[in-house]
Parts: structure tokens; sequence; C-alpha cells
């Protein structure tokens, strides 16, 4: 058990399981610009960029070589996670994916899409306090409790984890950045205090994995892994600084007599 | 020239300083990282001997420093937007920055949280020594500048 994981891949199944949702997002997105540019308005092809970036990022990390290498590196097993929590899910965020439904759907439809964001489920998940809690706590659990052993040998438990890691990176990153039509809106000034926070949360748990290397992980791959983790993150992190202070900065424009404080 | 130059910098007086402070620290925190952890390799990320709150104090620290960098360059594109730009001002504000953030890694996170030191398998006391009076002198410039702008606000409100 020490020293090296025993199962050293990833069964097919388990990631063509994973990698599904991502063709069918890419498929799905392609369909709606192609419907929005029949019915007269066409989407901007920088937009399509960054989705097809964001999926392939996000899918690398959980299909193909990277997934099947990083089952037995912890190095590569961190890379894949900055991929499928941070800059997958920043890449799609700003591939503005409601947006676009909203102009290839039929009225009813939207109006229905429409009626989902103003709910509470998504109200409750578009506070950047709980997306960053659920984001967060749960990669301390994963890094600071034997679930990242458990998730080595029982399958169901690798999938649900990465699902869970995609998904609270993605619904952190549209709780701090606007750039989906979004009911429940914050201020500047708490989306950057969360997210300062989250980072430094993020960069303690980096330095402790440093500190104290999971069971199972070599000392040498767990200094890397943390370094990866921390310096990755800042990376990420510092974009999505830039595009809040940038809408923050637009905001507060001396015309529309917005004050910055 | 200037009256109308001039009533936009005293009207935000105190926004040119909070964005030199912030910028100081971001500035600061970036020289660290970049020569003495990467280019010098002085600095370690984790010795053996960094205590818990050490650990937490650099994580805030290393985050905030981030999001005063970036924010604090929006704040002074905002100034110039506004045509409120106090140079010698904010200047100042960074010394000051700058300096404050440099005393407090110096003394509380290098010596009291043992994070990391200066350097190792050396006397490490002139470094400490070096590090602490530049960082006190950077702060007192610092301040000289911000006071000696301060007196402007009084002789414009006169």
């Amino acid at each position: 058990m020490h020293g090296s994981h025993t199962h050293s891949e990833v069964p097919l199944a388990v990631e063509i399981l994973l990698a599904t949702p991502f063709l069918l997002m890419l498929m799905g997105y392609f369909a709606a610009a192609w419907v929005s540019a029949r019915i007269g308005r066409s989407w901007p092809l920088s937009r399509m960029l960054l989705w097809t970036a964001g999926i392939l990022v996000s899918a690398a990390a959980v299909a193909g070589p990277l997934a099947d290498l990083a089952h037995a590196d912890f190095r590569l097993h961190m890379a894949g996670h900055l991929l499928l929590g941070m800059l997958g899910p920043l890449l799609l965020v700003l591939g503005a994916p409601v947006t676009l439904l909203l102009r290839a759907f039929p009225v009813t439809r939207a109006r229905q899409l429409t009626r989902l964001l103003r709910s509470r489920p998504l109200g409750f998940l578009s506070n950047p306090a709980i997306t960053a809690t659920l984001n967060i706590g749960g990669l301390w659990l994963l890094y600071t409790t034997n679930l990242f052993q458990l998730m080595h040998t029982n399958m169901l438990l690798y999938v649900l984890v990465h699902v869970h890691v995609f998904l609270a990176g993605y619904f952190f990153t549209v709780s701090i950045i606007y750039i989906d039509p979004i009911p429940h809106r914050r201020s500047y000034l708490y989306r950057a205090i969360v997210l300062i926070l989250s980072l430094a949360a993020h960069g303690i748990l980096s330095k402790t994995i440093y500190a104290t290397p999971l069971s199972g992980v070599p000392a040498a791959q767990a200094e890397t892994g943390g370094m990866i983790m921390y310096y990755g993150g800042d990376a990420v992190e510092v974009m999505v600084m830039i595009i809040l202070c940038y809408h923050w900065y637009r905001a507060a424009r001396p015309s529309s007599d917005a004050a910055v404080a | 020239m200037g009256v109308h130059k001039d009533e936009a910098k005293q009207k935000y007086a105190r926004r040119n300083l909070w964005s030199g402070v912030l910028f100081g620290l971001g500035l600061v925190a970036f020289i660290d990282e970049f020569v003495f952890h990467q280019l010098l390799g002085w600095h370690h990320f984790y010795d053996r001997s960094t205590t818990r709150v050490g650990i937490i104090s650099d994580g805030f620290f290393h985050a905030f420093s981030w999001f005063a960098t970036v924010g604090s360059l929006f704040i002074v594109s905002d100034l110039r937007r506004r045509k409120a730009w106090w140079y010698k001002r904010w200047q100042g504000g960074v010394l000051v920055g700058a300096g404050t953030f440099n005393l407090y890694d110096g003394l509380v996170q290098h010596k009291l949280m043992r994070i990391h030191q200066i350097r190792y398998n050396v006397d490490i006391l002139p470094y400490d020594l070096v590090w602490n009076i530049i960082a006190a002198v950077l702060l007192f410039i610092g301040i000289l500048i911000v006071s000696s702008t301060r007196k402007e606000i009084f002789k414009g409100a006169d």
C-alpha cells in the first residue's frame, strides 16, 4: 500500500463516464451557437474558443494519459486538480454559456431558464461564501483525511470527488465574476474579500500538504505537489482578480457617479 | 494651471494614499517572491521550523498582496481618468506600504513565526539587520513624503 499505489490506472469505463458530460457540453454549446446564428445573432468566436479550451482542459484531467498518470503520481494529480477545479472552470465561465442559451432558446424555454436562475437553490449557490466553503472545504477533506487514499481504491468515490472538484470550481468562479446574467448579485467588495480568503485557504492547504504528506504519497512528490498547488492557484486566481477588478473599475465610471468605495 | 486639477487631487487625497500603500505592499511581496524565493533561492517555501500560525499568516498575506497589487493599479487608473492622480502622495504611500510590510515580514514572519529565514547556512544577524533597517528607512521616508503632501492639503484648504 505504502510508497506507491497498487491501482496505477483508472478503468476505461470510469474515464468514459467522466468524459461524456464534457463531450455533451461541447456539442450542446456549438448547437446553441449554430441556432443563435441562424436566428440572426452570431455568437462570438472568442467565446467558442474559450469554451472549447475549457472543455479540453477539464476533460484532460479525467480521461486520457494525464488522468492515468495522475493516479500514481501526486504531482500530476495536483496538476490535474488545477485544470479540473480552477483553470477549466474559469475558461468555461468566460465562454458565457447561460447568455448563449438565453439567445438560442425559444422564448418559453428562455423564461424557464431565467426562472431557474432566480430560484432559491441557485441563489444559495451564487453566494461566494457558500461556494468558497464547498470548494475549499471539499479540498480540505480530500487532502487532510484518508479520503485521498480511499478514492484510489473505490471508483465510486473517485467519480464523486472529481465531479465535486469540477462543480465546486465552476460555481465558485460563477459566484465571483459575473460574465453571465446572475439575478442574485453580491457587491464587489464582498466578492473581493471572499476571493482573498479562499486564495489564502488554498495557499495554507498547499503548504500543509508540503509539510505533512498524505499517507501513501512519497515526501518529494508531496512537496512538489504542494508547490504546484500554491503557485498554480495563484496564477489562476490572479486572472480572476484582474477580471473582478476590471468589472469593478468599469462600474465605478465617474460619469455614472458611482463611487468606488 | 490647475486650480481644477488640484481640487481633484485633494478630493481624492485619501484614495491616492491608500492605493500607494496597497501597491507598496504588493510590490514588496512580489520582490520577495521573485528575487529571494525564485532567483536567489535564499528563502524557502517551508522550512521544518515553520510554525502553524506562520503558514496561516503567509497564506493570508500572500493572497492579500496579490489582490493589493491588482486592485491598487486599477485604482490608479481610476484616479487618472478623474484627473486626480497625485503622484507624490501616491509614491509616499508606496514607501509606507513597502516599509510596513517589510518590517512585518522581517520581524514577525521571519523571527517570531519562523516561516523561513532570509538565508541559510550563514550568520543570519547581518542579514536581519540590513533587511529591517532598510524597511524602517523606507517607512520613514514614506511618512515624510506623505506628511509633506498633507501640508499641501491644508494649504489648499486655506
